[in-house]
């Protein structure tokens, strides 16, 4: 895999990567801007040690490559007769402007499958558009649900239309990739940052379409429909935590149990003796929700996000802690799975903790850790080794800025 | 060119229902995989009971959000605690390939039909069963939904104003990021099983697979024990980086600047204002120190243009800005979105017209489209059994008659 992209599309070759995929990232000379992206390793911003950068780019190898001088597109086409996929995330056009659009790959490599991962896709009136996260987001309808009524709608504080769209990148490349194994033919995956975020909004279209209604706006810690409005986030000890009521559905049982722990505070008198399997939200009134909920969130302030989660875990309760970093770090569901890796960083003279493996398989394993690349650390490896270049090539190449 | 489906001749068993596994599975009926979603008479998928419903419409048939998640799939109703009922699912899962499943943990071996059964009726078959947090471990028979589960994955409370509880997405975040790690999973299971011939079972985790998009977040604190926390709409490096209001109701415009050049560009469309002129926005440095001024006084200007207007004289000076789409700009309007067919409209014999969407991907040779509409409730039990699996007429009318199938 020849790896192109930029911070918004690092993430697609790092789970080919974790899959066993060789990844060649491929960095300027000097290296690639996405080094500066934050948070650091100490805090301390330097393109050696962006955590952004060593979480995205685990397992690969890394090069540097002038693509923008002749001798760097001839280098490439070479490297793209060997290669499966081409991942990149450039304006579109840029990459045939260079002679080394999906036609002039699939000329040297008729098997190649490109990925260019854009906010827009290739074509269309909104291609060439500047669009980081925040209009992503909000083209794709999403920044518009989000938020309190009283404010502003507001984004993830998290670049999550990159995160979308490099795993659809990898969907769509894999779909294609199976593709080619039976037919010889690679093709060119064209991948929209904004569709990628308007597949996870599930109702806004067909709220639309089918009843010509903008139902959900901006809603904050509640959830409105139907008529009904419950609240999901819930203010505790030290923090928060997320539960919803449960009524008029299998399991709703269970009230009976956080009534009780509660009973033992002095709360929740108000909700003895209610049938909660058998009431439905439309038929009890607001008030009454309101009510309830009021009593439950004053149980909750009481206790930690730890605390009212392994009541639940024990009740057998629907209650989520909302976790920050700190709190997954210390999931004791993520420990028992062995979910953390260690990742040797010789130059920190340390080891990192990244996420580990997400599936458990009885034949094949999650690729543990090999930290990302220095710039150009594996030039020798790949342009000496395996392109047979010559040092004095190299060094030709080093001082003509095309590596 | 002849375009063909990239999937064609895959087979699918699909245990799965709500949101994760049916959009995994419409994703490979959409590019021509033979899907069998399986339900029993008294467990529908319970999305068909979802709304928006079509208007007029009633019953099992009519849910939009059903309706999208489940084009080109088959749908057989059979009881799967019926002895007979398991005989049927082992003659579909020795013509399989992939047999997907989201129950709880144990379900299956409790209806005798886990890895191990389905490995003695097809050695080679791809097994994966995804769960919220893990067939095993201490939370894995807490029973939840996406709903709430989406606010163990670090990302609910980065939504939001950092002196305000945490927002909640309207849909269940994780239940759109697990899919795609299911399919990832199910793409390499075919490439591994195709080199080496073996198939395998995968237990797979959403709220371990959402974490990898935290990655650098949990780092961050392991390492330098910050903990990252909502920041409204700011976003080191950009000033300004907001959402203001434009003419009309609830209409917004979100505009983000990252350099000096945009900085100026957007001065100069906003017709170089006295205010611009000010050493407190010259630099990124200072704006990013004034940003609750500038936010005012950049909502004052754009309060009275349309959000389409702010948007079009931006991008052409190459200011990133773009509306706050609603659903009714992205299924009406959206000239971007029609150009990518992002929406098809398709028929069903009882919803009528219903929109489902296709993969943010363009895959040229290949491309997606729905094989037809979502199935009504059992539509195909007969044709399965019939067609499929050449089932005589005696035993089919027995297995009905007996409930085994509906």
């Amino acid at each position: 895999v020849l790896d192109l992209t930029d911070d918004r599309g690092s993430f697609c070759g790092k789970i080919l990567a974790e899959l066993g995929a060789d990844v060649i990232k491929i960095e300027k000379p000097g290296g690639d801007p996405s080094r500066n992206v934050g948070p650091f390793y100490k805090d301390i911003p330097d393109p050696k040690k962006s955590l952004s950068w060593f979480a995205f780019n685990l397992n690969k190898r890394g090069i540097t490559l002038n693509i923008e001088t002749r001798d760097g597109q001839e280098i490439f086409k070479r490297l793209a007769q060997k290669a499966d996929f081409v991942l990149e995330t450039f304006k579109p056009g840029y990459l045939d402007k260079l002679g080394l659009g999906y036609d002039d790959l699939s000329k040297v490599n008729p098997r190649i499958i490109l990925t260019s991962v854009t906010p827009f896709g290739q074509t269309g009136p909104y291609s060439l558009f500047n669009s980081p996260d925040l209009i992503n987001m909000s083209m794709a309808g999403y920044t518009f649900i989000c938020g309190d009524s009283d404010r502003p709608p507001v984004r993830f504080s998290s670049d999550q239309s990159y995160m979308q769209s490099s795993l659809q990148a990898t969907v769509g490349s894999l779909i294609a990739h199976y593709y080619r194994e039976q037919t010889g033919e690679g093709q060119h995956v064209d991948v929209s940052m904004q569709e990628s975020m308007i597949w996870t909004l599930c109702y806004a279209p067909h709220d639309w379409y089918l009843l010509k209604q903008i139902i959900h706006t901006r809603e904050g810690s509640f959830w409105k429909r139907l008529g009904v409005t419950y609240r999901l986030i819930y203010p505790c000890k030290d923090g928060y935590v997320c539960y919803r009521l449960l009524m008029a559905q299998p399991g709703a049982e269970v009230m009976n149990d956080l009534i009780a722990s509660m009973n033992k505070e002095g709360l929740g008198e108000n909700m003895k003796d209610i049938s909660w399997t058998t009431l439905s939200f439309t038929e009890v009134p607001q008030e009454k929700i309101n009510e309830w909920e009021a009593e439950v969130g004053k149980y909750f302030l009481r206790h930690t996000k730890l605390e009212l989660h392994e009541e639940a875990v024990r009740q057998r309760n629907v209650l989520q802690p909302v976790n920050n970093a700190k709190d997954l770090y210390e999931s004791p569901q993520l420990a028992s799975r062995d979910f953390w890796v260690q990742v040797r960083h010789p130059e920190l003279r340390e080891s990192i903790t990244y996420p580990g493996s997400y599936f458990r398989s009885t034949e094949t394993a999650w690729q543990k850790g090999k930290r990302a690349p220095l710039i150009g650390e594996h030039n020798d490896d790949i342009y000496i080794k395996e392109l047979g270049f010559s040092r004095d090539v190299l060094a030709i190449l080093k001082r003509e800025n095309v590596i | 060119m002849t375009k063909k489906y990239a999937l064609e001749g895959l087979k699918v068993l699909d245990f799965s229902w709500v949101f994760t596994g049916p959009i995994v599975t419409k994703y490979l009926g959409d590019h021509g995989a033979e899907v069998i979603k399986i339900e029993s008479a008294t467990r529908p998928d319970g999305t068909r009971l979802m709304t928006p419903f079509k208007p007029g419409a009633m019953g099992l048939n009519a849910s939009g959000v059903f309706a999208n998640y489940n084009s080109s799939k088959y749908s057989i109703n059979i009881n799967l605690r019926e002895p007979r009922g398991k005989e049927v699912v082992k003659k579909l899962v020795q013509r399989a390939d992939i047999v997907l499943e989201t129950f709880g943990p144990g379900v299956m071996t409790k209806l005798q039909l886990d890895y191990d059964v389905m490995k003695q009726v097809k050695s080679d078959i791809i097994m994966l069963s995804m769960t919220m947090v893990g067939q095993t471990g201490p939370h894995s028979q807490q029973p939840s939904f996406g709903q709430v589960l989406q606010a163990t994955n670090g990302f609910v409370q980065l939504l939001g104003w950092p002196d305000r509880s945490p927002s909640l997405p309207v849909a269940a975040y994780t239940d759109y990021i697990a899919p795609w790690y299911v399919l990832i999973a199910l793409m390499s299971a075919l490439d591994f099983r195709r080199r080496t011939g073996k198939g395998q079972y995968i237990d797979l985790a959403m709220l371990e697979a959402s974490v990898h998009l935290a990655a650098p977040m949990v780092m961050d604190y392991v390492v330098n024990g910050n903990i990252q926390d909502r920041m409204g709409n700011r976003n080191p490096g950009y000033a300004p980086h907001g959402v203001y209001p434009c003419k009309g109701e609830e209409r917004w415009v979100a505009i983000a600047v990252a350099t000096d050049e945009e900085w100026q560009a957007l001065c100069k469309t906003m017709g170089n204002p006295e205010w611009t002129k000010s050493t407190k926005f010259e630099t990124l440095l200072h704006r990013t120190e004034h940003q609750d001024e500038l936010d005012k006084l950049i909502g004052e200007w754009t309060k009275n243009q349309t959000a389409e207007e702010v948007m079009a004289k931006l991008q052409a000076v190459g200011v990133a800005a773009g509306v706050l789409q609603t659903g009714e700009d992205l299924v009406d309007k959206d000239p971007q979105i029609k150009h990518r067919e992002h929406f098809v409209e398709l028929d069903h014999a009882e919803m009528g017209k219903h929109l489902t969407e296709l993969p943010p991907f363009k895959l040229p040779k290949t491309p997606a489209y729905p094989q037809r509409p979502f199935p009504s409730f059992g539509e195909h039990t007969e044709y399965v059994c019939k067609d499929i699996l050449h089932m005589g007429d005696d035993e089919f009318a027995e297995l009905i008659g007996t409930g085994v199938l509906a």
